[in-house]
């Protein structure tokens, strides 16, 4: 089977943006047009984290999801906040086909298993952050990298798995943004040890890091974000709508970037996967 | 004068599914659709989609509370374009085994079966298994020469991905009406079936991007043109 490379888009009230380490969010354009885009060049998934849904309201975010769904036809999965199975209607009612939820069920973990009976297991999926404190030491955290929750992450994604939890979004918070390369370690041991497909996330600076966490960390599956978003960022000419977002671009405009980042579009990471002989599924 | 309609397709309505992203595909190539659970609405339409995500015996018993069963059966029988994607292929079977033997619609006869244990996971290697559920993009191909030269796949490359998201497989006893298959590990599974006025298939094409939609274009011509050849 091909591996999935997946976008990860963190949306902030009408804007994309990007931190380190879930902080320091800048500020990067609109997100359903980076998702156009990145659907345009062959991403074999969508997802979307709101940063901010577990202290905010979330109407912006349903319209946005409802204006991706028009335009682009991959699943896309939704995150961030959902506490209830009517949260979770609604997203899906507005076109997503997947939900990612953490905090909600880190605080009930009953909520996976209702929603997985109400929608089906594989709209389901558990997102688990995870910080490393060395020695093998792996903490699940919740509202958005801010909270510590005590639960062993790999206890916690075998319990989603057996509650009903279709797919796992395993993060690393600690390598998120950094462009420092996926937490291998911790991506082998959860992969290898649940029944259901694992989607690695946080650190992927270069092409070489995602096809190291597909044959080293185990992968079923890749989400990438400042990797892809950068690249866009840079090949896009600046009165492309994806930028006509709220807030400060002004960074973007000064043509900042990561420069810990060897960044790359998706064509161009699919293509070195293939060439590694990893399977990809090749891009229309 | 003549006045040209799109054709009205129906998205059977029966709590389970993914209706929303069938609509917006229907609607992309220019199919007028209608999420309902009413059976009149039905009647009425062009063409009928049972889509479905979830349990088998679920699904069945939903249709029956919501009468849909005679429906659905009596568009089979018409010779009207029914569609099936994902549970609703395995739906239109004899029977299926997941978690007990359940009765299903019976149009096409055979079996709904899981996913085999213990097949080698290739891409990754080291003796690690495949993961049930299959979730991801799987290339298709034909069941044998020519097999889908006249169904809704007639425009789709051999090899295409599709996405599939499933735990279970479709076994008809009449093999002729196998179009396409795809790869479980080394097992070779039924990817899409057509017979008669009935096409469905395993995978989401509403969700397989381009090549998806270049089938519900497909489906759309074929009933503008009047529906399948008999």
């Amino acid at each position: 089977m091909a591996v999935r490379i997946i976008p990860r888009l963190e949306i902030k009230g009408p804007n994309l943006v990007k931190g380190i380490r879930f902080e320091g969010l800048r500020v990067l354009g609109k997100p359903e047009a980076f998702a156009r885009h990145y659907y345009e060049a062959g991403a074999d998934e969508l997802i979307y984290i709101d940063a901010v849904a577990s202290l905010y309201g979330r109407n912006s975010l349903l319209d946005i999801v409802e204006r991706t769904a028009a335009e682009t036809f991959v699943p896309l999965t939704v995150g961030g906040g959902l506490r209830t199975l009517d949260d979770i209607r609604a997203v899906l009612r507005a076109g997503a086909d997947k939900v990612a939820i953490n905090t909600a069920a880190v605080q009930s973990p009953e909520l996976i298993r209702d929603a997985s009976r109400k929608f089906g297991s594989s709209t389901i999926v558990a997102n688990i952050e995870v910080i490393h404190h060395g020695n093998g030491r792996f903490e699940a955290y919740t509202d958005f990298g801010r909270e510590s929750s005590g639960v062993d992450a790999c206890d916690w994604a075998l319990r989603v798995a057996e509650l009903g939890a279709g797919e796992i979004l395993l993060v690393s918070i600690d390598r998120d943004g950094t462009g420092n390369g996926y937490d291998l370690e911790l991506t082998r041991k959860i992969a290898e040890a649940v029944p259901v497909p694992v989607i690695a996330g946080g650190g992927a600076g270069s092409k070489e890091h995602v096809g190291q966490v597909i044959r080293d960390g185990g992968a079923d599956a890749v989400s990438v974000a400042s990797l892809i978003h950068y690249n866009l960022i840079k090949t896009l000419p600046m009165d492309d709508e994806a930028f006509d977002g709220e807030g400060n671009t002004e960074f973007l405009r000064k043509g900042g970037g990561n420069k810990k980042l060897a960044d790359c579009g998706i064509r161009e990471l699919k293509a070195f996967l293939a060439a590694s002989a990893i399977s990809v599924r090749e891009a229309a | 004068m003549m006045v040209t309609q799109s054709p009205k397709i129906a998205i059977v309505d029966y709590g389970l599914g993914n209706l929303y992203s069938i609509a917006r595909a229907c609607e992309f190539v220019g199919l007028s659709a209608e999420v309902s659970s009413d059976a009149a609405v039905l009647g009425k339409a062009d063409a009928v989609l049972l889509p479905g995500v979830g349990a088998f015996a679920d699904a069945m018993s939903a249709l029956q509370k919501l009468d849909l069963v005679s429906v659905l059966k009596e568009t089979a029988y018409s010779g009207k374009p029914l569609f099936g994607i994902c549970l609703g292929l395995q739906l239109l079977m004899s029977e299926s085994h997941e978690f007990g033997v359940h009765e299903g619609l019976d149009l096409i006869e055979g079996t709904v079966e899981r996913l085999p244990e213990n097949e080698p996971d290739l891409l990754h290697g080291h003796g690690r298994k495949m993961k049930v559920p299959q979730v991801g993009w799987q290339p298709i191909d034909e069941a044998s020469p020519g097999s889908w030269s006249q169904t809704p796949l007639s425009e789709t490359g051999l090899g295409t991905y599709q996405y599939f998201v499933h735990s279970y497989y479709v076994k008809p006893t009449d093999l002729d009406v196998v179009t396409a298959v795809s790869q479980f590990g080394e097992t070779e599974f039924c990817a899409a079936i057509y017979k008669d006025n009935i096409f469905a298939c395993q995978f989401h094409p509403e969700r397989s991007g381009p090549a998806g939609l270049a089938i519900y274009k497909n489906l759309a011509n074929r009933l503008s043109e009047g529906g399948f050849p008999q």
